[in-house]
C-alpha cells in the first residue's frame, strides 16, 4: 500500500476506535471514585494476616504470586531470547573498543564520567540491596531492586574499567545467577507443596510487624527474584552491548 | 518396607489433587531453568533428552487431569486464597477436560517437534530448548486459568518465547522481518486485552473470570461491557488470526524455523480461539445472553470472511510453508463459525476440528520440513520435480490433503458434522458451502503443491511469473542431505495417521460433547469456582451421525480442480478480469508492519462499533 | 477533570498506534509500541487512584486505615516488566534487522511479501 492508503486507512479506523474508547469511557465512574472492593479488602487483611506492610508486595508476592512467577519467566524467556538473537563474539574485548574509522580512535571516556560513576557504584548496590531486601516494608521488592543492582555493571562499563567489568559481570556467573533465581521461586513453592500447602502458600513464620523477617516466604521470593532480575538484565545488557563471547565447546 | 512404600506412594496419589494441577506449568518452566543454568555443562543432547523427558511427564500430567476432570473441573487456588463468599482475592486454575486436552495436545506436538529437530537443526543452543519449554508453559498456563489477569500473563509468556523462537534463523533476512511483524502486532493486541481487563475490573472490581461473571450479570449492560468485550475479544482474535487480523501469521510462519510451525499452527492459534470461547462464556454470557444472536451474526461474518480469503490466499502461493500457514488462517475461520454458533454442539464439533486440524496440520509441516532437509528449498516452482526421491514426504503430503478435505474418520470429517448439524438447527444451513469451499481450496492447494514437487505434473519451472514471495528458507539446514532420518519421518508418519484416525476413537464425540455442555454452563461453572457446588449440567443427547459423503464430496471437488488447473496451461494466473481482485488481494499482504496495524485498528475499531451499536 | 486519566489513555493508545503506522524507523516504532503499552499503565493508575487517601504502605500510617488500591500497582508492575522484556525482544530484532539489511526503514525492508 503506499503511504497516503495506509494513513488513509489508519484514519478512517482511528475514528471508529475513538469512537469505541468514547461511548465506553464515558460509562466509567470519574477517576479518583471507581470503588474497589478488592483494594479495600487486601488492605484490611494484609497486616494482620501476613504481616506485611507494603500492600502491593503483598498482592504481588504472595497473593497473587503465582502471576509473578509467571512475569519473572517472561522475563527469563525475553532475556533467553535476546541471546540468542544476537552476536556473540570470539574474544571478549579487553583494552579500549575499536571505532569503525580505521584512522580515528576513540576518545577514552571522560575523567568526569569515570569518577562519577565509579563513586556510583556503591551507593547504587547498597541502594539495590536495601530496595530488594525491603520490599515487604516500603515500596519496592524484587524487581525493582534487581533493575537498580543491574545498572552498578553498567556503571563501571561505562567508566571504561572493561577489565574489572568483566570480572564483576562474567557471562557465565551471571547466567547462572539468572537461571538460579529462577528456579528458586519453583523451589519455594514447591517447598510450599511438599509441606501440604498448595503451591505458594505462605507457610513460614510470618515474623514481626516490621522487621526485615516478616512476610513469611516473601523476603525469600524477594531474594530468588533480586537474583534473576539483575542476572536477567545484565546478561541482556551484555548482549546489546556485544560482550557475549563464544565459548570454545561445551 | 515395601509395604511403607506402597502406602506412601498411594497416599501421594491420594493427594493428586493437590500437586497434579501445578504440574504442566511446573515441569516445563522448572526445566527451562534447569537448563539454563547448566547450560554450560550440558551437551545438545543432554539438553534435548531433558526437554524430551519434560514434555512427556507435562503430557502424562495434562491427560490425567484431563481425566479426573470429566466428572467435575478441578479447581485449584494458589497460595491457599480460596474463595470466600463468593469474593476470590487469589489466582485458580480450573481445569476442565477441553483446557486439558488442550494443554495435552500442546505437550504432545512439543515432543513430536522436539523429536524432529534433534536431527533436523545442524547446531542449536541450549537456550533454544528452554525457550520452547517457556513456550509449552505459557500454553498449558493459559489453557488452565480461570483469572483473567493471569490468562494475559501467560499469554505474555507464550508471545515472549515464540518472537524470540519466530527469529532464530539470524542468517536469513526475511526472518527477523516475520518476526518483528508478529511481535508488533500480538504485543498490540495484549495490550487491547490489558485495556479491557481494567475496564472490566473497574466495573466488576474482579479478576475472577468466575466472580466476574456474577458480577455483570448483576449490573447495568451498558456501552462499558461492550468496549470491554470488544477490546478484550479482539486482542485475543490476533493471536487467532482472524481477518484482518491475520497477516502476521503467513509472515511469521514463513520465516520460523519449521518445527516451531508445527507448534504455532498446531496448537497455538487455537488457543486464541479456546480464550474466546471461555472469556464469553465465564464472564459475558450472564450479562450478554440476550444479544446472542447479533453476536453469533458477528462472529459467523468474521469466520465466513476468514475462511473464504484465506482460501483464496492460500491457493496463490508458492511457499509451501505460507500455503500451509493460510490454509491454518482459512479453518481457523471454520473454527471460528464453529465457537460463533455459541451452542455446545458447535463448541465440541470445534474442539474435535482443532485436534484434527492440529494433527495433521503439525504433520504437514514436518514434511515439508524434510522436503527443506533434502532439497534445501521450500518454494514450489524450484522444487518442480524433485520431490521424486523423498517419498515419505510425498505420502504424508497427500494423506494430509485428505484429512484437510475432512474425509472420514479424520478429527475435520468429525468436527464439521457437529458443525454443520448445529448449524442446521439454528437455520444457518449455507454455512456448509462456506465450509465445504475453504476446506476444498486448501486441500486443493495441497495436492497441487504435491503433484508438481514430488510427481512433476503441471508444465515446469520458467514458464510462469509470479508476485509472491520466494522462499528464502535456504539456512535452516546447512546443506542438502541424502537421507530423512528416522527421528523425522516417524513423528510426522504417527501425527498423520492420528489426525486421520481420529474419528474411529469410541467416545470421543460423545466426551466432547458432555465436556462443551459444561464448558457453556456459566451459571453451574460460576457455582463450582466460588462455592465448590458440583456441576449438574443435562448431557445433550444429539446424534452423532455423520454425513460421510461430505468429506468425500470435499476431497472429489480439491482433486478435481487441482488436477484441472495442473492440466491447463500449468501455473498461470487465471483470465483477465480475475486477475485485478486477486493481485489487489496479494498486494494487501505486503510484509509492511504499518499496512498490517493499520488493518489491526480497522479490525478492533470495526468490532468495537458494531459491538456496541449493532448489538446493544 | 475526572475524566482527564481516561481521555489520556485513549490518546495514548491512538496516538501509538499512529506512530507505528506511520514510523520510518524501526526504533522509533519500537518506541511506539512502548507508548501504546504506557496507555494501559494510565488507564489502571486512574482505576486504582481514589481522592484524599494515602499510598497503601502501612509502616507509617495505621494498619487499617483506608488507603488506595494495590492490586491495579500490582497489575502495573508486571507490566512494566512485561513491557521491559518486549521492548528488549523488539530491538534486538531491529538491531540485527539493521545489520543484515543495512536499514531501520521498514519501507524499505521488502524481504517477504504476497
Amino acid at each position: 500500500m503506499t503511504k497516503a492508503a495506509r494513513k488513509i486507512l489508519f484514519l478512517i479506523s482511528a475514528l471508529l476506535l475513538a469512537c469505541v474508547f468514547w461511548l465506553g469511557y464515558s460509562q466509567m465512574p470519574p477517576a479518583g471514585f471507581v470503588p474497589s472492593t478488592y483494594g479495600d479488602r487486601v488492605n484490611q487483611i494484609v497486616v494482620p494476616q501476613r504481616h506485611i506492610t507494603d500492600a502491593v508486595t503483598a498482592v504481588n508476592f504472595d497473593i497473587r504470586g503465582f502471576d509473578t512467577l509467571g512475569e519473572e519467566f517472561i522475563l527469563f524467556t525475553s532475556v533467553m531470547g535476546v541471546v540468542l538473537l544476537m552476536r556473540w563474539r570470539k574474544e571478549p574485548i579487553r583494552g579500549d573498543h575499536e571505532d569503525k574509522a580505521e584512522d580515528r580512535r576513540v576518545p577514552p571516556p571522560s575523567d568526569a564520567v569515570r569518577v562519577a560513576s565509579v563513586l556510583l557504584v556503591p551507593a547504587t548496590v547498597l541502594f539495590g540491596v536495601y530496595m530488594v531486601t525491603h520490599g515487604q516494608l516500603t515500596p519496592g521488592g524484587g524487581f525493582q531492586g534487581g533493575v537498580i543492582l543491574a545498572t552498578a555493571p553498567l556503571l563501571l562499563y561505562l567508566a571504561g574499567t572493561f577489565g574489572q567489568f568483566h570480572q564483576v559481570a562474567p557471562l557465565r556467573m551471571v547466567a547462572f545467577a539468572e537461571a538460579a533465581g529462577a528456579a528458586t521461586y519453583i523451589f519455594i513453592g514447591g517447598a510450599c507443596l511438599a509441606l501440604g500447602g498448595s503451591f505458594l502458600q505462605n507457610l513460614l513464620p510470618l515474623g514481626q510487624i516490621g522487621s526485615l523477617t516478616s512476610g513469611g516466604i516473601v523476603p525469600l521470593i524477594d531474594l530468588g527474584v533480586g537474583l534473576e532480575v539483575c542476572g536477567g538484565i545484565v546478561l541482556a545488557l551484555l548482549a546489546f552491548l556485544e560482550e557475549l563471547v563464544e565459548e570454545k565447546e561445551e | 518396607m515395601q509395604a511403607n512404600l506402597f502406602f506412601g506412594l498411594s497416599l501421594v496419589w491420594a493427594s493428586a489433587r493437590s500437586w497434579l494441577p501445578v504440574l504442566p506449568v511446573i515441569i516445563p518452566l522448572f526445566t527451562a531453568s534447569l537448563i539454563a543454568a547448566l547450560s554450560r555443562l550440558l551437551s545438545q543432547r543432554a539438553a534435548l533428552a531433558l526437554s524430551l523427558i519434560a514434555a512427556f511427564f507435562t503430557a502424562s500430567a495434562s491427560l490425567s487431569l484431563a481425566r479426573i476432570s470429566l466428572a467435575n473441573p478441578i479447581v485449584y487456588w494458589f497460595g491457599g486464597w480460596s474463595a470466600q463468599g463468593g469474593k476470590t482475592l487469589g489466582i485458580s486454575f480450573a481445569i476442565d477436560p477441553i483446557g486439558a486436552g488442550l494443554a495435552a495436545f500442546a505437550s504432545t506436538l512439543t515432543f513430536a517437534a522436539l523429536l524432529f529437530s534433534a536431527r533436523y537443526f545442524d547446531t542449536a543452543r541450549n537456550y533454544f530448548y528452554g525457550l520452547v519449554l517457556s513456550f509449552l508453559a505459557g500454553m498449558c498456563g493459559f489453557a488452565l486459568t480461570a483469572d483473567m489477569f493471569n490468562l494475559f500473563v501467560f499469554f505474555e509468556l507464550m508471545s515472549a518465547a515464540a518472537f524470540a523462537l519466530c527469529g532464530q534463523k539470524t542468517e536469513d533476512p526475511s526472518s527477523l522481518q516475520g518476526s518483528l511483524n508478529f511481535a508488533v502486532t500480538n504485543t498490540i493486541g495484549a495490550y487491547s486485552v490489558l485495556t479491557g481487563i481494567g475496564l472490566l475490573y473497574a466495573r466488576t472490581s474482579a479478576l475472577n473470570m468466575a466472580q466476574m461473571g456474577e458480577t455483570l450479570a448483576h449490573g447495568p449492560r451498558d456501552r462499558l461491557v461492550l468496549a470491554a468485550f470488544a477490546f478484550i475479544i479482539c486482542g485475543y482474535l490476533i493471536k487467532a488470526a482472524v481477518v484482518p487480523f491475520h497477516f502476521w501469521l503467513a509472515d511469521a510462519h514463513a520465516v520460523a524455523p519449521t518445527p516451531i510451525c508445527v507448534l504455532f499452527s498446531g496448537v497455538m492459534v487455537e488457543l486464541g480461539l479456546y480464550a474466546v470461547a471461555r472469556i464469553y462464556w465465564a464472564v459475558f454470557h450472564p450479562a450478554l445472553h440476550p444479544l446472542l444472536p447479533r453476536l453469533r451474526l458477528l462472529f459467523l461474518t468474521i469466520g465466513v470472511a476468514t475462511a473464504i480469503l484465506a482460501g483464496i490466499m492460500c491457493y496463490l502461493q508458492r511457499n509451501l510453508k505460507r500455503l500451509l500457514a493460510f490454509s491454518t488462517i482459512s479453518h481457523m475461520g471454520l473454527m471460528t463459525i464453529g465457537i460463533g454458533l455459541f451452542t455446545a454442539e458447535g463448541l465440541a464439533g470445534t474442539v474435535l476440528y482443532a485436534l484434527g486440524h492440529g494433527l495433521i496440520k503439525a504433520a504437514l509441516f514436518l514434511a515439508a520440513g524434510i522436503v527443506l532437509h533434502r532439497l534445501q528449498t521450500v518454494d514450489e516452482i524450484e522444487l518442480y520435480g524433485r520431490g521424486r526421491e523423498t517419498r515419505w514426504a510425498a505420502a504424508i503430503f497427500l494423506l494430509g490433503a485428505a484429512g484437510l478435505a475432512g474425509v472420514p474418520p479424520s478429527g475435520l470429517s468429525l468436527g464439521s458434522n457437529l458443525i454443520h448439524s448445529s448449524a442446521r438447527e439454528i437455520g444457518f444451513e449455507w454455512q456448509k458451502w462456506v465450509s465445504f469451499f475453504a476446506a476444498a481450496i486448501t486441500a486443493a492447494a495441497v495436492f497441487r503443491a504435491s503433484a508438481r514437487v514430488f510427481f512433476g505434473w503441471g508444465a515446469p519451472a520458467g514458464t510462469q511469473r509470479q508476485r509472491t514471495s520466494k522462499s528464502e528458507a535456504k539456512t535452516e539446514t546447512e546443506a542438502g542431505h541424502h537421507h530423512t532420518p528416522v527421528w523425522m519421518w516417524a513423528p510426522a508418519i504417527v501425527l498423520i495417521s492420528s489426525g486421520l484416525l481420529l474419528g474411529t476413537l469410541p467416545g470421543l464425540a460423545r466426551g466432547a460433547l458432555t465436556a462443551a455442555a459444561r464448558f457453556e454452563d456459566s451459571a453451574g461453572y460460576a457455582a463450582h469456582v466460588l462455592a465448590g457446588v458440583p456441576l449438574q449440567t443435562p448431557v445433550p443427547n444429539t446424534g452423532i451421525a455423520g454425513d460421510a459423503w461430505f468429506g468425500i464430496l470435499v476431497l472429489l471437488a480439491a482433486i478435481a480442480f487441482s488436477g484441472l488447473h495442473l492440466l491447463s496451461k500449468g501455473f498461470q494466473p487465471p483470465r483477465k478480469p480475475a486477475v485485478r481482485p486477486l493481485m489487489f488481494l496479494q498486494r494487501l499482504h505486503s510484509g509492511h508492519v504499518g499496512d498490517y496495524v493499520a488493518f489491526l485498528t480497522l479490525g478492533i475499531g470495526a468490532f468495537g462499533a458494531a459491538c456496541i451499536f449493532l448489538v446493544h | 477533570m475526572n475524566f482527564l486519566p481516561y481521555l489520556v489513555s485513549a490518546w495514548l493508545f491512538l496516538i501509538g498506534l499512529y506512530g507505528v503506522v506511520t514510523s520510518r524507523n524501526l526504533v522509533h516504532l519500537c518506541i511506539c509500541v512502548g507508548v501504546i503499552q504506557s496507555s494501559s499503565y494510565v488507564l489502571l493508575l486512574a482505576i486504582g487512584y481514589r481522592i484524599g487517601r494515602p499510598a497503601p504502605i502501612f509502616i507509617d500510617i495505621k494498619p487499617g486505615t483506608p488507603a488506595v488500591d494495590p492490586v491495579v500497582q500490582a497489575l502495573m508492575l508486571t507490566d512494566i516488566v512485561v513491557e521491559v522484556t518486549v521492548m528488549a525482544l523488539l530491538l534486538a530484532l531491529a538491531v540485527q534487522i539493521h545489520k543484515r539489511n543495512g536499514t531501520l526503514d521498514p519501507n524499505q525492508l521488502h524481504a517477504i511479501k504476497g
